[in-house]
């Protein structure tokens, strides 16, 4: 019982990572929309670049997402 | 419905009416209809009896068993090594059939396999310049691999291979391996300056030198995590929000029933979100292959 509780418990903690994927990802498109608008001629290769971006701060927040699965389901 | 375009008045209706005779279009809205009306209540009742985990997706089964000769290990056709073998067909299936009949105007296969081909070449020779041409196929057939890979895995009742970590990794130390080597083979001793940034005082020296060798070493962990956790962690989604529309309905309360709905229109955009997921991490995969090898090819001082 007790050791069912603490999982749940460390499986929420495990999820806080989120919360600076979420800044990260908000810090980047703010970003690169500034750029964007500044200078509309670069927004093709900013786009590129913004999706190369995403998907690595995207994986920093999920490092915590699979661990926090791992804790719920592999133990 | 009227709407100009051009200057020129188009009816819409005609357009409908055209789309609709189409044999494929109405081949399809067959299929359809038959995956609606019987196969949905079937999976509803059939998973209403037994609540499914949501990572029970990721279970690899035995389709026939083969046992190694020589150490008895146990090396069976799993249904990973079902789908590894598709997304390693289907492409060559594809490019095939693309380029077997190739045209100055090309069809719509053809416009495929060389806007692949071509996005791939110069994802390539944009991090790596000329340099990097040799391993053009390797890349190619890595980025195949993984797209394929994840692609097929978004298919209902089909297996992501990339969601287990063990084939992730290796895909990863076989890269990092290769790098390492390709960038001791081109450069000898001098490879190690890849780990100094240039213009650090002394006293940093040793302490940055410690710091870029373990962002070296972990970079075949990085790599494979981030293609591993993107997967799973979506594929556990669509199964979790999937589960809750089928308790929905199956509580059998008619107040609870109605809300299933929410669930399941979570479901159909996260279904695309996933599918845009699969082909930028395809593509991120690639790219930091390519910043690797282009650190290993040209040691930037």
């Amino acid at each position: 019982m007790e050791t069912e509780a603490a999982k749940l418990i460390a499986a929420g903690l495990a999820v806080a990572p989120l919360l600076g994927a979420a800044v990260g990802l908000g810090v980047l498109f703010s970003g690169i929309v500034n750029s964007m608008a500044r200078n509309p001629s670069m927004s093709g290769e900013l786009r590129a670049i913004a999706f190369l971006y995403f998907a690595l701060v995207e994986a920093t927040g999920l490092f915590g997402l699979v661990v926090a699965f791992l804790i719920l389901f592999a133990f | 419905m009227v709407f100009t375009q051009f200057g020129k008045k188009t009816s819409m209706k005609i357009k409908v009416n055209k789309y609709l005779k189409n044999p494929m279009y109405n081949i399809t809205l067959f299929i359809f209809s038959v995956f609606n009306f019987i196969l949905i209540p079937n999976y509803l009742f059939a998973s209403g009896s037994s609540m499914h985990s949501p990572i029970e997706q990721f279970v690899v089964k035995t389709i026939f068993e083969i046992k190694d000769p020589f150490f008895g290990f146990d090396i069976s056709f799993t249904n990973a090594s079902l789908f590894m073998v598709l997304a390693s067909i289907v492409p060559l299936i594809i490019l095939g059939f693309g380029v077997r009949a190739a045209e100055t105007v090309p069809g719509k296969l053809q416009a495929i396999s060389e806007m692949i081909f071509e996005f791939v070449e110069n994802l390539l020779l944009e991090n790596t310049g000329d340099s990097g041409r040799p391993y053009f196929s390797f890349i190619f057939t890595l980025f195949l691999l993984v797209l394929f890979g994840n692609l097929l895995g978004m298919l209902p009742y089909s297996y992501t291979f990339t969601s287990q970590i063990i084939i992730t990794f290796f895909m990863a130390i076989v890269i990092f391996l290769s790098v390492t080597i390709i960038g001791i083979v081109r450069h000898g001793f001098g490879f190690l300056s890849l780990f100094l940034p240039s213009g650090t005082p002394l006293i940093l020296q040793p302490l940055l030198f410690v710091i870029e060798l373990i962002s070296y070493c972990i970079r075949p962990i990085s790599l494979s995590v981030r293609l591993f956790a993107n997967m799973l962690a979506g594929h556990t989604l669509l199964k979790v929000f999937g589960g809750l529309a089928v308790m929905l309905i199956g509580s059998g309360s008619i107040y609870l029933a109605p809300v299933a709905i929410l669930p399941i229109a979570a479901i159909i955009g996260m279904t695309a979100l996933e599918v845009l997921v699969a082909v930028l991490q395809a593509y991120v995969f690639t790219v930091l292959t390519c910043i690797y090898l282009n650190d290993a090819l040209n040691l930037h001082h």
